[in-house]
């Protein structure tokens, strides 16, 4: 089988992760939870699996390089550092509701890149601007960096149920962390993005720098990136502020996430762009 | 005093964190405006774009190049001055938590919101000793105190990790001191240097400025190289850096491997092809199959053997599309037969033998064209990148001290009893509860653990 193969079956093993975890919640049986953990612990090792393959099938191609140079394989290796980043949280915190809100994105990510039609998942050879160790610095410390807002995201979207139900009525929140503790291992979660994104920031910008002359440019991925960053550091300060616990925290870090969805997919939408590397055409 | 409590107030909003919260969002909030109006395009296009009087309003505003505009750079420098002011008020305390070791208060311990309280069959000597080595693993120095009913052993560790969001806000001060360095005393600019052209200034972007080098630079080939899918794989220029007429320095330059001489940076950026200056071409007849091979010249006329009539080469193009499909660099020529209208023929370079789908009289096609390219250079100074750089590093080291890294302060309290020795461990942390947490379950867990020696018979 080749990397794509076992790939489109990682996608498979991330949904049956979701799916169990959810059903693990929602009918409040430990059984199908503990299942979960051990799923996702294959899922990843295929996902491992499947970019180490990709990887060494670039070399027999003749342009080998490392599989994180398009969309397809920056979303593989996304699906791949949010699960192995959730299953440490998992492991040190002994809760697997969080899974129920943090493995569907997984499979969202994986599944986006191996069944739609607009992701090319062939492998291709480098463009000139893309041939750098920076780059790989660049992908590899964004995504670690969007991993840990994901999580933060799921987080938050917990936070804000269990917040609303202050008496404790509602029974498929009974298990949820306190929201004392959902806050704090939020805030966790958005320290260690904020350092990644801004090591992603950095290695980005110096990779410019050696391709084209410039740090920054004010190009619209990388101001995105900015606006992203901008939306982290309110986030960490506003907790320093009176009155901003909680609620407005778990706002801020959706929009944060919204910010680094758009950053990363929505960017293309925009008006008046040129793709990176475009030379001498 | 009026005055003295409105410059106090001042102060006070400059240092706050609310200021920071709103002019973080502000900037978030605007900065998206640059991503959705294009930036710094011909004027032409914006007034299509917007009309008239919206176009005023918008290019009165900046919005054409916002990130430069006086609002955005005002916003920057509000943000510059929120983290000064903000230092200023800190610091000074900080600094002095930093210098001073604290001494010892139970009282602070046992404020602290972190407790753990186990009881062990250890005798109480023992256990003293226990604790002093467990906890001097754990935090360094360590001191015993006497207290009424018992013994305290407290140490601290980490206190200078107090200064690491300091680091991260002075990163950014270098960030935008660097950005500012390097538009005052920097410049970017690109050149087209042809295939044994030598220059010996630079033209500004976005402006007609010439700035010299102080020295020369000499193209003495390009060569670009593809993949078997025809997809460029390397863009290679080499160059010649000449002082006074003669050569120092020749290297090859690629995208991501540039050339930096005397504080200035060459980059490969773009390339093209110039008119070959020498050209063969080839007239096949169909008629009897004959190939006859002429040397021409751009706007000569030539007389085409067999009397199939005359043709004259009339243009050269860098990117020809033919029927919308892009077919690289071709000459087109007219072809006039003897009798009939004349006809335009496209000789692309790359394809020899594209006129035989025409299906006229002759072939045209090109034998030798010696094809020049020029390399497309950017060139930059920027003395302020090694502030920025800093900087990066600044705000790297800065962040993991904030977010990892706390001064931490524990104390075991051991009450000897009749039985048991009752063992109350504290901990304060100025962050990271979690870690704190985690480091007294340990000690508990490992107090418990110690062995006890078999009871005195
Ligand atoms: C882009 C600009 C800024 C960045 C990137 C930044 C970054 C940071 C970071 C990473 C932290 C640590 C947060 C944590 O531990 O959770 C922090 C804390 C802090 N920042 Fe900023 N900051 C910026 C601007 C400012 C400004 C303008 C002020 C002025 C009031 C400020 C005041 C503070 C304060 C008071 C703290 C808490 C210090 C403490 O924990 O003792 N920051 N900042």
């Amino acid at each position: 089988m080749n990397s794509s193969g076992i790939l489109s079956v990682v996608t498979f093993v991330y949904g049956f992760t979701a799916f169990l975890y959810v059903v693990s919640w929602i009918f409040k049986k430990p059984e199908p939870g503990r299942l979960a953990t051990w799923v996702a612990v294959a899922g990843l090792m295929g996902n491992i699996t499947g970019i180490a393959l990709r990887w060494m099938e670039s070399y027999k191609l003749g342009y080998g390089h490392a599989p994180l140079s398009n969309l397809y394989e920056s979303l593989i290796f996304f699906s791949g550092t949010l699960t192995a980043v959730y299953l440490v949280i998992e492991h040190k915190f002994r809760n697997r509701i969080i899974g129920a809100f943090t493995m569907p994105i997984a499979f969202l990510a994986i599944a986006y890149a191996s069944l739609s039609p607009n992701v090319n998942d062939r492998i291709q050879p480098l463009l000139p601007a893309l041939k750098s160790n920076w780059l790989i610095a660049h992908v590899i410390t964004c995504f670690i960096g969007y991993s840990a807002f994901a999580i933060s995201f799921g987080l938050s979207f917990m936070y804000l149920l269990k917040d609303k139900d202050t008496e404790g009525r509602h029974s498929l929140l009974d298990k949820f962390p306190h929201v004392a503790v959902l806050d704090e291992l939020n805030h966790q979660m958005v320290m260690f993005g904020f350092l990644f994104l801004s090591v992603g920031i950095i290695t980005g910008s110096v990779w410019a720098n050696s391709a084209w002359g410039r740090y920054w440019g004010w190009d619209p991925k990388e101001t995105w990136s900015l606006i992203t960053w901008f939306i982290y550091a309110t986030l960490l300060h506003a907790r320093l502020a009176r009155g901003w616990h909680g609620k407005r925290i778990a706002y801020l870090s959706i929009a944060g996430f919204a910010a680094v969805l758009f950053t990363y997919f929505g960017v293309n939408l925009l008006p008046g762009l040129h793709s990176y590397g475009a030379i001498g055409q | 005093m009026a005055s003295r409590k409105l410059s106090s107030e001042i102060f006070d909003f400059f240092a706050s964190v609310r200021l920071t919260v709103a002019l973080l969002l502000t900037l978030a909030a605007t900065s998206v405006v640059g991503t959705v109006i294009p930036q710094n395009q011909d004027p032409a296009a914006y007034f299509h774009t917007f009309g008239l009087n919206l176009y005023r309003l918008l290019a009165t505003l900046g919005m054409f190049d916002m990130y430069h505009s006086w609002w955005f750079q005002f916003l920057l420098t509000l943000l510059t001055v929120n983290i000064v002011v903000c230092s200023m008020d800190r610091l000074p305390g900080v600094w002095k938590m930093i210098a001073v070791k604290p001494v010892f208060r139970l009282s602070r311990f046992h404020n602290s919101p972190h407790h753990q309280q186990i009881a062990v069959n250890t005798p109480f000597e023992q256990i003293q000793t226990d604790a002093l080595k467990l906890l001097s693993k754990n935090v360094g120095n360590v001191h015993t105190e006497k207290i009424p009913d018992g013994v305290c052993i407290w140490g601290e560790t980490g206190r200078w990790t107090r200064i690491g969001v300091y680091a991260v806000h002075l990163s950014v001060i270098l960030l935008l001191a660097g950005g500012l360095i390097g538009s005052f005393w920097g410049f970017d600019g690109t050149a087209n240097i042809a295939e044994g052209d030598t220059i010996s200034s630079v033209l500004l972007n976005g402006s007609t400025k010439q700035i010299p080098l102080g020295f020369q630079v000499r193209c003495d080939k390009f060569s670009v190289q593809h993949y078997d899918s025809g997809t460029p794989s390397e863009y290679r220029s080499t160059l010649t850096i000449l002082e006074q007429g003669k050569p120092v320095l020749t290297r090859d330059i690629l995208v991501n491997d540039p050339l930096r001489y005397r504080g200035i940076n060459f980059f490969q950026s773009s390339y093209g092809t110039l008119p070959p200056q020498h050209l063969t071409l080839t007239f096949t007849s169909r008629a009897s199959g004959m190939e006859y091979r002429k040397k021409i010249e751009p706007g000569q006329t030539l007389d085409i053997p067999e009397n199939l009539g005359t043709f004259m080469v009339t243009a050269f193009h860098q990117d020809y599309r033919y029927m919308g499909t892009p077919i690289g660099s071709a000459f087109t020529g007219m072809l006039t037969p003897p009798k009939g209208t004349p006809v335009e023929v496209v000789l692309p370079l790359r394809f020899p033998k594209f006129d035989k789908m025409r299906q006229g009289n002759v072939v045209i096609g090109i034998a030798e064209a010696e094809q020049r390219f020029y390399t497309g250079l950017q060139i930059t100074r920027d003395p302020g990148v090694w502030v920025v750089y800093t900087g990066f590093l600044l705000m790297i080291t800065g962040c993991i001290i904030a977010f990892f890294m706390s001064h931490q302060q524990m104390c075991i309290e051991i009450h000897p009893g009749e039985a048991s020795c009752e063992i109350l461990i504290h901990g304060i942390a100025n962050k990271n509860r979690f870690a704190i947490r985690k480091k007294m379950d340990g000690l508990a867990e490992r107090l418990l653990q110690t062995p006890t020696p078999p009871a005195h018979a």
